[in-house]
């Protein structure tokens, strides 16, 4: 990982915002800010995660740096490509270097298709050239790689578990080796036992093919466990990023503090004061001004609701978004032990 | 401050005794035993928790318990719950009438479910649903109720309370619906609680507010809490005492501090040591170890130990022969496997 | 990752026999379909090579023979007004019926499909011309359009089964339309789109097959109404014309001796009833076993 390299993967002032269809003939002016404004890079071999509450924006970054979605504003470059405006057809060639793999291992899936067939579909789409036989073993090789028996071809997603068919979505994504993967929430579906084998499955095949990756999830500790660095997502913006030591033991922003405090340790010998935010994550139809996380932010001071924090550098390769540097935040670790020697 | 094991545990006789607990369901694929001779006590004041992974049957003894299994349609359900009632009687849930038990459920027994946008009623008011509880079981006026309604709204933590009692489910966010959904679990003050998954659909902002609100109700209302979830590290934070189940069965028992710092079974070891944790951060991957397979099929049990082909302790011949039964491995550790001794003394596998 | 390779996949074989065993076994349920089923199947037989069973021909005059009342003579079902074998003549006419029914059929369903997948596919200004045009053509009332269709275009079985096939499509395209739109936005239609797949792949390969459940259902019902429909215009005079036999020209010429040969109304009609009644039993009865929330375990 260079520093110098170029980046897989650079997004500049994101923005995507969803028109709200209110009815057929009134053209509504309310729309909601998805994504407002996120700016980040992740380099070659990069595991960048992602975290944040649900309705943050965590899964439309994923499908517009992807280009399924079209973002309303800023831009989008794949090692070094501008893909920001490019049509479906000319992001075709883009799409085999960069795969997603989704959430819901049920829907994901095509219910009418053989395994086979799912898996064997971006080469039939790629090379369509190639002879069946090949492709058959290209086939094989992917199951055995994601720990699937290699007859596993001749069944129908259904007959599979939950974690199985997250390993069949795994090697459809890997089978043309895609420099960029996005992976949306792959484990947030799986029984607890099963969350770690894919998770485990993706740190073996990243070592294996050097995978760039954009982890999202929602959980914190997941998140830790495979992110080289993560981001913080809060409505729509990014609050903080750092790698993945500092910011677990240097959170800057309130908001990453909280979350840290939120996250049940599984350990009943600490029994800790939790930091318990107040009320629920804003609308993003109609966010706070200011700083967004200021409704629950317990070091809110009255100029945090006029002035938009910028994400500023406050160390090395470490931004956050908060007007305030007088903070003094208590990582997870210093939570856990004062409350363990209290 | 060390959790102390169960504050109220010494305080007379357990408020519920389930004893060889069976659910079997009949479907079109055979039967099915989705419960399979569970026995375990909730003494007054305690939190237990029910783990498991998913299917592996925490909803069906939280549903058997508040008797809402369909017997129709050639289900079973057998074995005893005896719940000893506020009169100071003690009677049998199963064998109880549908008067009495309709009586029981909602004073003494309440539930939380999963998903509040499913069991809250879509089109009746916030206000109308807590207050209906109030007005069935204690006759009170329409009027009392509603303001009763209103205190139990601010008690859950529902800002604006006055407000929100004219609101439809729909209108409240997936927090403040859980937070409505135990304010009508809670209308008339049940000894004991039981919550399915309660905070598995939040996030875990929303979640610290709902365990947080859980713990102070509690310790406020004295009553019992039997918390099903799978996510280890709620268990941690709101459990005394903790079940563990698979595939329909008890595999083990005891105290939240010595099942986490000691588990005996082989289950419940891998369990533990495939949750991801703050303190693993990147560059620390190995240490989570995941439990290799998957969930056994409903419709095909492995014989004997249903963990078998997932252990890396089994024996041939000895677990997947009988069932292992459920030992104590100490008054208050039981565990249900063959070799548990060989486990705790860290023979290797 | 390799510990559980030899791990087979959870409930594996059986879930999925199961599930088709499900369905055909809700299908076996239906008593409707099932006897729905099988008056088709007798019916179809019985048009395909009852006429070279038959020891007469449908266009063989008897003046001699006329107006024999059914079960009396060798005409097993009697004769009519010219001494015509009326049990050749129902069948020659179901023949015909039948035909048309299902040629609709399948021109409507291609039609309607073709045009509900690339409505469905394509929403917004395409989508939405395409269907707006479903729309308009679905507002005609169905038998005024026929009526003037039939009317303008020289009646015959081809054109009778084209117009036919024009009033029946709109219902098609409307139902794959609506599928095909759901199917957009899941998730493996979000894969494929990811995967660089063509559209056509992705609507044809994809998001297809997922529809066919609908689409079969509905291509009964227009066989049912399309049977129907061609009874009704050739009662009125504008359909198949004699001397070729439908069951509706048949049922036409018979009103004239309904007092005197009741029997010469009453066949054809029974044979439009039960066919037409077998095509929407078994419809209704497809719906049920395809029902997709049954379906998909
Ligand atoms: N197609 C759409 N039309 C309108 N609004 C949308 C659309 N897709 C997403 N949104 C809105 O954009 C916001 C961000 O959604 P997004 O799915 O990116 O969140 P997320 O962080 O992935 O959440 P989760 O953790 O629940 O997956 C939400 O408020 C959501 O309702
Ligand atoms: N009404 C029912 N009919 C048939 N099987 C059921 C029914 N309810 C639950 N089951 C089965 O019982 C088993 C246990 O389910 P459940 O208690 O819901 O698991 P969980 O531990 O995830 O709450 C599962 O195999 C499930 O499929
Ligand atoms: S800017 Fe103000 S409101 Fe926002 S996080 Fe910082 S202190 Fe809190
Ligand atoms: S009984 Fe055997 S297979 Fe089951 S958990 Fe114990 S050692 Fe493992
Ligand atoms: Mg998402
Ligand atoms: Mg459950």
């Amino acid at each position: 990982m260079s520093s110098q390299a170029q980046p897989v993967l650079e997004v500049d002032g994101l923005v995507k915002h969803f028109p709200i269809s209110s009815g057929l003939f009134s053209r509504s002016r309310d729309k909601v800010r998805a994504v407002d404004g996120v700016s980040f890079a992740v380099a070659k071999g990069e595991v960048l995660g992602l975290v944040g509450e649900s309705g943050s924006g965590k899964t439309t970054v994923g499908r517009t740096v992807l280009r399924l979605d079209t973002p309303t504003d800023g831009t989008i470059r794949f090692l070094g490509n501008d893909i920001t405006h490019l049509k479906r057809g000319q992001l075709r060639p883009f799409r085999r270097q960069m795969q997603l793999v989704f959430q819901d291992p049920f829907s994901s899936l095509n219910p009418r298709m053989r395994v086979d067939r799912i898996i064997g579909a971006p080469l039939a789409i790629h090379e369509p050239g190639m002879k069946a036989a090949e492709r058959a073993s290209r086939v094989e090789d992917a199951l055995a790689m994601v720990g699937l028996p290699r007859n596993s071809g001749e069944r129908f997603p259904h007959e599979f578990s939950g974690g199985q068919r997250q390993r069949i979505g795994i090697a459809r994504a890997l089978m043309l080796r895609p420099e960029l993967l996005v992976a949306d929430e792959p484990v947030s579906a799986l029984d607890v036992s099963i969350q770690a084998q894919v998770v485990k499955l993706l740190l073996d095949v990243r070592a294996q093919l050097g995978l760039t990756i954009l982890f999202i999830a929602h959980d914190l500790a997941v998140v830790g466990h495979v992110s080289d660095r993560v981001a913080v997502m809060y409505l729509g913006k990014l609050v903080e990023i750092a790698d993945t030591r500092t910011l677990f033991s240097d959170p800057r922003h309130p908001y990453t503090e909280a979350l840290f405090s939120a996250a049940p340790v599984p350990d009943p010998t600490i029994r800790r004061k939790r930091i318990v935010l107040a009320g629920d994550i804003p609308s993003p139809i109609n966010p706070p001004s200011g700083c967004a996380f200021r409704t629950r932010c317990r070091y809110a001071l009255p100029r945090c609701a006029q002035e938009v924090p910028p994400l500023r550098e406050v160390g090395k390769g470490h931004l956050k978004a908060c007007l305030r540097d007088d903070l003094d935040l208590v990582p997870w670790q210093s939570q856990a032990l004062t409350a363990a020697s209290a | 401050m060390t959790p102390q094991p169960t504050t109220a545990s010494a305080d007379g006789p357990p408020l519920l005794e389930v004893r060889d607990l069976t659910v079997e369901f009949r479907g079109q694929t055979g039967k099915v035993a989705a419960v399979n001779g569970v026995s375990f006590d909730v003494r007054p004041g305690e939190t237990l928790a029910l783990v498991g992974e998913s299917g592996s049957g925490k909803s069906v003894t939280s549903l058997a318990i508040m008797r809402l299994i369909q017997r129709a349609g050639g289900n079973r359900v057998g074995g005893s719950i005896r719940l000893r009632r506020r009169s100071g009687d003690t009677v049998d849930l199963l064998a109880v009438s549908e008067d009495e038990i309709r009586e029981i459920r909602g004073t003494e027994i309440a539930m939380v479910f999963q998903e509040p946008m499913t069991s809250l009623n879509p089109v009746h008011t916030i206000g109308a649903q807590v207050a209906e509880g109030i007005v069935f079981h204690r006759r009170v006026s329409r009027k009392a109720a509603l303001a009763e309604a209103v205190e139990l709204l601010d008690l859950v933590g529902i800002p604006e309370p006055q407000r929100r009692i004219r609101n439809f489910p729909h209108q409240l966010s997936g927090g403040m619906r859980q937070r409505a959904m135990i304010a009508v679990a809670l209308a008339c003050k049940p000894n004991l609680l039981i919550a399915d998954e309660p905070t598995t659909a939040l996030d875990v902002t929303i979640q610290a507010q709902i365990l947080e609100l859980l713990q102070g109700l509690q310790r406020q209302t004295g009553m019992s809490i039997v918390f099903i979830t799978h996510n280890l590290g709620v268990v941690a934070e709101v459990a005394d005492r903790v079940l563990v189940m698979y595939a329909g069965r008890i595999v083990e028992e005891a105290g939240v501090v010595p099942l986490f710092g000691r588990p005996l079974m082989p289950y419940t070891q891998g369990l533990l040591r495939s949750v991801p944790r703050l303190d693993m951060m990147s560059g620390a991957h190995e240490e989570l170890e995941a439990i290799p397979g998957n969930v056994p099929d409903p419709t095909a049990m492995p014989a004997g130990c249903a963990f078998h082909p997932r252990c890396a302790h089994f024996r041939p011949s000895l677990c997947d022969t009988a069932v292992p039964g459920l030992e104590p491995a100490d008054p208050e550790h039981s565990v249900r496997c063959a070799r548990w001794r060989d486990v705790a003394a860290g023979v290797p596998a | 990752m390799t510990a559980d390779t030899a791990i087979a996949p959870h409930g594996g074989q059986t879930l999925r026999r199961s599930t088709r065993y499900r369905t055909l076994r809700r299908f076996t349920r239906h008593r409707l379909a099932m006897f729905g089923l099988v008056v088709i199947v007798l019916l179809v037989m019985a048009c395909a090579i009852g006429p070279s069973l038959v020891p007469f021909d449908q266009f063989q005059l008897n003046m001699r023979a006329r107006f024999r009342e059914p079960f009396a003579t060798v005409h097993i079902l009697g004769t009519d007004e010219l001494g015509r074998d009326l049990l050749a003549r129902l069948l020659m006419a179901g023949r015909i019926s039948l035909t048309i029914g299902f040629a609709a059929m399948v021109i409507a369903v291609t039609v309607g499909t073709i045009v509900g997948t690339i409505a469905g596919f394509y929403g917004g200004a395409i989508g939405s011309a395409l269907m707006r045009f479903v729309d308009a053509v679905l507002c005609f009332p169905t038998i005024f359009l026929l009526l003037t269709l039939a009317a303008l275009v020289s009646p015959s079985i081809l054109t009778i089964t084209l117009i036919i096939a024009l009033t029946a499509w709109m219902e098609v395209a409307r139902v794959v339309q609506g599928q095909i739109r759901a199917l957009r936005e899941r998730d493996f239609a979000v894969a494929a789109e990811a995967m660089g797949a063509p559209d056509r792949w992705i609507m044809f390969k994809e998001l297809l097959p997922n529809a066919v459940a609908p689409i079969v259902v509905a291509a009964t019902l227009i066989i049912a109404r399309g049977i129907l429909l061609e009874s009704y215009v050739s009662y009125l005079g504008y359909g198949i014309q004699p001397p070729v036999a439908s069951w509706g020209n048949m049922l036409e010429k018979a009103q004239q001796y309904l007092t005197t040969a009741p029997w010469l109304a009453l066949l054809p009609g029974l044979m439009i009833t039960l066919a037409v009644a077998s095509f929407n039993f078994l419809g209704d009865g497809l719906r049920d076993a395809l029902d997709p929330r049954s379906d998909l375990t």
